[in-house]
């Protein structure tokens, strides 16, 4: 998936200058940055969600030329949070994610999906009923079941995450992540809007770390997360990879690897 | 924090009824409702046609017509000029203004959207106004080949036009804007009620009559050449209707996720605004402004048998026709000899359904 040129104005102000962004299937890609630093937008002019001057590229194909169900069948996105109008049951909103695909009908996909993201037996609850992050969990169900498999006919195919462990506890970021890197592992493409610094030097395999509407640094989590660019872009001092001076309990996810003492 | 608890619990919608939770799969339920509310509308159709102010027996008038004798003159009249094509113009109209219910509020992922709120009724009304008040100063030539059509074919027109107005002001680059026509639809209805007010001011008393009974609504001026008129118009709208299931459904997502899987939204919100303008305008311009079956019938549904569009377009064509032949038969009987506008019934009976469901969201709209 390469972004080239990317401009992106609303009104007289500019919220992106001229952004190149590559990722590369069979990896997890993390867009950070502060707020307002531009990676929601970049993420939304990406998919085609906001007005902007210059090409993205889908596996080759300029996504402008695509018509919404060929974009539909190589790439789903899921959104930072979704409220809905009607009393659709959870099943019904994951279903609306294989209208699309090429496995309509009667499927099991939908509840193989709610599984993976650890909502087995909500199928039947009310979607307005659920909380935040379990919401935002049907949402990634949905959005795994439009595109389950991560390679078709040996392209792959694409999963466009805004934020999406935004409102999760800590059990289900990893729950999530997991996932990410599944698909990955797979050969399908990830990119992500994250927050959590932490979970992106855990998961990501490449990091573009935005500020002020331009990429400022992207390579490797060991690369782009340093004390000094951290320290610039962020307008703060993180030291990296250092324990906190006193008794504040601190905990890390990559610690996650580390049983317990009984 | 309060926000957001408030904004959840008001999102709960009173299908749920502090129930836990629906049935894993509602597909088969409403399937099977189809089944029992086409069953329900034939029973109706049947009994709607033996009501009626002349004592015809219409049972043994349809024996005589199967055992093939031949029918009384006046029975023939009754029952071939007067009560079939009421039934026919009942039919359609219910099943227009229910679907154009379903599909104005799925474009607007709003319960409460009707094609009222969009301006088409109004747009409707006021065309017709104006041309029972104003229709004398038309060039006799035109006076005469509209005839009695004039009213009808105005006020088609008049629902199209204030659509096609309210389209274009709420479409910037291909983008409809919801909110914007939502306003504008509110704008266009304040300014086409007051241009109304004036024309009834202006309107002398048998025109006022006129006004009353046409703003009110009936099925009583049912002729074939009403039915005809409105055959083609409002067919094609239910016949468009589902292929729009699967965009409504997408739509309920909002735009932008509609779009990511591979809904046309563009498209199938321009198929959505004609066919709503085209089912309300032919429905306002044969019957009037009847209130309230866009609004009750996609609801009642819903409750039963959840939001899913692929169900609910068909079944509330059916629901809509059966409950706008059964409100007209108590306009018919309930003060007979003389016959109620049926607006009223539907007004009566639907108004409180409308505020109940307004108390039920309360807290979600911030009202």
């Amino acid at each position: 998936m390469k972004a080239l040129d990317i401009t992106v104005k609303l009104g007289n102000r500019t919220i992106l200058h001229g952004v190149d962004f590559a990722a590369k299937p069979s990896r997890v890609t993390a867009i950070v940055g502060p707020n307002g630093s531009g990676k929601t937008t970049l993420l939304r002019a990406m998919t085609g969600e906001i007005a902007h001057s210059g090409r993205v590229l889908l596996n080759g194909q300029d996504t402008a030329k695509l018509k919404p169900w060929e974009l539909a069948a190589i790439r789903a996105v899921q959104p930072q949070s979704t409220t809905i109008a009607f009393p659709f049951t959870v099943l019904e909103i994951v279903r609306l994610g294989l209208s699309s695909g090429l496995s309509a009908g009667e499927s099991d996909l939908p509840l193989r999906a709610l599984e993976a993201v650890d909502l087995g037996g909500f199928a039947g609850r009310y979607y307005q009923d659920l909380s935040g992050g379990e919401q935002q969990r049907v949402q990634l169900a949905r959005v795994l079941t439009q595109v389950w498999e991560p390679v078709v006919d040996g392209s792959p195919r694409w999963l466009i995450l805004d934020e999406p462990v935004a409102s999760l506890d800590i059990g289900h970021q990893f729950t999530v992540m997991d996932l990410a890197r599944r698909y990955a592992g797979a050969g399908g493409g990830v990119v992500a809007v994250m927050h959590d610094l932490n979970l992106t030097a855990m998961f990501a395999d490449h990091v573009v770390l935005m500020q002020s509407g331009r990429i400022a640094a992207q390579g490797t989590p060991a690369e782009v997360l340093t004390d000094r660019t951290l320290a610039e872009v962020y307008g703060c001092p993180v030291p990296v990879n250092t324990t906190p001076p006193g008794g504040i309990p601190f905990l890390l996810p990559q610690a996650r690897a580390v049983p317990v003492p009984a | 924090m309060s926000l957001a608890a408030d904004t959840h619990q008001g999102s709960a919608d009173p299908a749920r009824g502090g129930s836990t939770g629906a049935p894993v799969d509602r597909r088969h339920q409403a399937r099977r409702l189809t089944l029992v509310l086409a069953a329900l509308l034939l029973v109706t159709s049947v009994t709607s046609l033996t009501f009626g102010a002349a004592g015809t027996s219409v049972w043994s008038a349809l024996g005589d017509l199967v055992a093939g004798r031949e029918l009384s003159q006046l029975d023939r009249i009754i029952l071939f000029d007067i009560r079939l094509p009421r039934l026919c113009l009942g039919i359609l109209v219910g099943a227009a203004l229910a679907v154009s219910g379903v599909v104005m509020q799925g474009l607007f992922r709003n319960p409460l959207a009707d094609p009222g709120i969009v301006g088409v009724s109004a747009g409707a009304g006021l065309a017709a106004i104006t041309a029972i008040v104003l229709g004398s100063l038309l060039p006799a030539a035109l006076r005469d080949t509209l005839g009695t059509g004039l009213v009808p074919v105005a006020a088609f027109f008049g629902g199209w036009g204030s659509t096609l107005i309210l389209y274009r002001t709420a479409t910037r680059g291909g983008q409809t804007s919801v909110a914007t026509m939502l306003l504008a639809g509110i704008a266009l209805g304040a300014l086409a009620g007051a241009l109304s007010g004036i024309l009834v001011y202006m309107a002398d008393d048998n025109q006022l009559r006129d006004l009353t009974f046409w703003g009110m609504g009936s099925l009583a001026g049912a002729t074939w050449t009403k039915v005809l008129a409105a055959l083609p118009v409002i067919g094609l709208a239910l016949c468009a209707a589902p292929f729009l299931a699967r965009g409504l459904n997408g739509l309920a997502l909002g735009e932008a996720a509609a779009g990511h899987i591979g809904i046309p939204v563009q498209r199938v919100k321009n198929i959505s605004i004609m066919a709503v303008a085209g089912a309300t305008g032919a429905a306002v311009a044969v019957s009037g402004g009847i209130g309230f079956i866009g609004i009750v019938v996609p609801h009642l549904l819903r409750l039963s048998t959840g939001p899913d569009h692929h169900p609910l377009l068909p079944n509330a064509a059916l629901l809509g026709a059966t409950l706008l032949l059964a409100a007209d038969m108590i306009a018919r009987v309930i003060i007979a000899p003389a016959e109620l506008p049926i607006g009223i019934v539907t007004a009566v009976l639907g108004a409180p359904v409308f505020l109940w469901i307004l108390l039920k969201r309360r807290a979600g709209l911030g009202l």
